[in-house]
């Protein structure tokens, strides 16, 4: 409670600029905020890197990601005896160049975490807020079933899922959204109730707006400091578990240049290459570590309350 | 208290229920015929219409429904597809290998993350409180089948110092008592077995505790620094209590609820990490037998399977709940 007061103490000061600044917007003020946080700004740097690689993987790979080779098989990095400038991260059991591959993969990876959170972010925040904003009966139908999603370890029901509708990265995309949803579900629905008792969602009501407007117009915008938070937090978790599923063999099939697959292709050559092991898992960790570090600096920056 | 037990164990029903109705469904994601899909292309009418039959398939869904519900009231999963033996003797016979896999993966994930979460509170701003934060980021972002190649790489390859996969050496025998082969390795005075497998569990459930570790470290940490801000603590230590005690007795008792919460809920972090790590250490349990069920199209398996670990999960769930409010009588009143 006393830090409390002591912050609005302070947003106020910053508003009325009893220090001698120009009252500043809460986006204004959020994003000084993140400005500050470097958690959020290494995040934010390493998940451009990523885009970027994503974007221009064409310009950037070397080599075709798919193109086979039999007198490159298993060639090591380049610091390595044997290695050389050709293949600088070596090649897999197909004389496939690594580093391609490994690039190519950044191009999977984003949009698994662009379809899997999208399809979360639809259907969780409908689900909330319908529950929320009607509450009875819907609400407790709906939420019950939120929680029966979450009786069952995440990957698990993301498992059970491809393994009905059959493995291809399609389908791990639409497990790992499905999966998620209770947790965006849960968040707005929160969110929404606590909103939807306050004074201006009463007055806009008074005023004779629609559902649809109150929700999407003016509910749903004051709910959002959370729900991106989430949203970020979300890729990391879409880009480890589509990984793991196609570790299993249950989501990017090869020869698709995915880090998961490419894991589950180097595990067989663990004996005689490492690389093929070491760096898809770097892939994997670095832009799951960019999401998180992003999704935890977004959280301290906008929403001070949300803090563990 | 025991009529708070009494509810608790009451709300399980309507969850089990629920997760049947889910799991019984799951077969109709199916495209296509699932007897076909687990036959094969090439399988014989007749085999096919066997199949349908025993699935239950040819039967409105109401019917199919009040089936499933029977036969799993009564103990009863059918037969695995590929050996033909109860699905229930083979879940029942894998079962405590991860029990064993997930306790491990507990003991390291509680010792070391509540370890590293005290010393970072008590030295907040440390360098070891930097590292063993960014430390905690990392173990939360790691893809864990990478983190056991990677260790399997170096600690069995390299160094030879731990065997590479599986749960006991071929020539190495313990007698079951519990299923759990450290106790009961201790429980029959078995040195040799014991140790063996003490090897074989040590690289596999340190990969599955590094996402809980993770978690309980942070936890750790902000609970304990909440708690030394009060001023019963700047009491003690005015006192002239030394540090240590005032850190471990005063501090980590009243800081502990949080963290008993979020030890709770990974149990079922393990659950879903056991079916990666198993898979990576050749670990004979319950994971690496769904994910074969998987492979081999074995839906009737993978039902059963998926009922067994979520039913597991949400009684695990209920337990944390009670110990919780063993833990800390208010919560029993809201």
């Amino acid at each position: 409670m006393s830090s409390q007061a002591s912050r609005s103490l302070l947003e106020l000061s910053a508003l009325y600029g009893t220090s001698g600044e120009k009252p500043q917007s809460p986006s204004v003020e959020a994003l000084r905020r993140l400005r500050k946080n470097r958690t959020a700004v290494a995040g934010l740097f390493i998940i451009v890197l990523f885009l970027l690689m994503a974007l221009f993987a064409p310009y950037l790979a070397p080599h075709n990601p798919l193109e086979q080779s039999l007198y490159a098989k298993l060639k090591p990095p380049v610091w390595q005896p044997g290695g050389s400038w050709a293949h600088v991260l070596g090649t897999d059991d197909f004389g496939r160049d690594l580093l391609s591959r490994l690039i190519y993969g950044a191009r999977i990876s984003m949009v698994v975490g662009v379809v899997s959170v999208s399809i979360a972010l639809f259907f969780g925040t409908l689900a909330g807020s319908v529950a929320g904003f009607y509450g009875g009966l819907l609400d407790n139908a709906i939420m019950r079933f939120m929680d029966l999603l979450l009786a069952f370890p995440s990957i698990l029901l993301a498992i059970v899922i491809v393994a009905f509708l059959g493995p291809s990265l399609q389908n791990a995309m639409i497990a790992i959204g499905v999966v998620s949803i209770p947790r965006y579900a849960r968040l707005v629905r929160g969110s929404v109730l606590e909103e939807y008792a306050k004074d201006y969602v009463q007055a806009a009501r008074a005023l004779g707006a629609s559902d649809g407007r109150l929700i999407f117009l003016h509910i749903l915008p004051n709910c959002l400091a959370p729900l991106i938070v989430q949203t970020t937090l979300g890729f990391a978790s879409a880009i480890l578990e589509a990984a793991a599923l196609s570790f299993l063999g249950l989501g990017a099939q090869p020869p698709t240049p995915e880090w998961g697959a490419m894991l589950a292709n180097g595990r067989a050559l663990i004996l005689r290459a490492w690389w093929a092991v070491t760096f898809p898992g770097l892939m994997i960790l670095f832009s799951v570590l960019g999401f998180n570090l992003m999704g935890d600096g977004l959280r301290d920056a906008l929403d001070p309350r949300l803090r563990e | 208290m025991l009529s708070f037990i009494v509810r608790r164990l009451l709300t399980l029903i309507p969850t089990v229920f629920g997760i049947s109705v889910l799991v019984f469904f799951m077969i109709h994601l199916v495209p296509g015929d699932p007897a076909e899909m687990m036959l094969g292309e090439r399988a014989s009418k007749q085999a096919l219409e066997e199949l349908r039959e025993q699935l239950g398939l040819d039967k409105p869904l109401h019917v199919q429904y009040g089936r499933f519900i029977t036969r799993l009231l009564r103990g009863d999963l059918g037969r695995a597809l590929r050996t033909n033996e109860k699905i229930t003797a083979e879940i029942a016979q894998r079962f405590p290998a991860t029990v064993e896999l997930a306790l491990a993966a507990m003991v390291f994930a509680v010792t070391l993350g509540m370890l590293a979460g005290v010393i970072s509170a008590t030295r907040q701003y440390s360098a070891f409180d930097y590292s063993s934060m960014v430390l905690s980021l990392v173990g939360v972002s790691m893809p864990i089948f990478w983190l056991g190649l990677i260790l399997m790489i170096i600690f069995s390859l390299h160094l030879g110092w731990l065997p590479l996969s599986g749960r006991l050496s071929y020539d190495v025998h313990i007698h079951t008592v519990t299923g759990l082969h450290l106790i009961d390795g201790i429980l029959t005075v078995n040195g040799k077995g014991f140790r063996d497998a003490l090897w074989h569990i040590i690289m596999p459930a340190f990969t599955l505790s590094t996402i809980p570790m993770a978690i309980i470290a942070r936890i750790t940490r902000s609970s304990m620094l909440e708690v030394l801000r009060q001023d019963y603590i700047r009491t003690a230590k005015a006192k002239g209590l030394p540090p240590r005690l005032v850190h471990y007795k005063h501090a980590l008792k009243n800081a502990l609820i949080p963290i008993v919460t979020v030890i709770g809920l990974q149990f079922g972090i393990l659950l879903g990490g056991a079916i990666l790590t198993e898979t990576i250490f050749a670990w004979p349990g319950i994971g690496l037998w769904l994910l074969n069920a998987v492979y081999a199209r074995d839906f009737n398996a993978v039902q059963g399977g998926t009922m067994l670990i979520a039913t597991t999960f949400v009684t695990i769930n209920m337990i944390v709940d009670v110990l919780y409010a063993w833990i800390n009588p208010r919560i029993k009143v809201s």
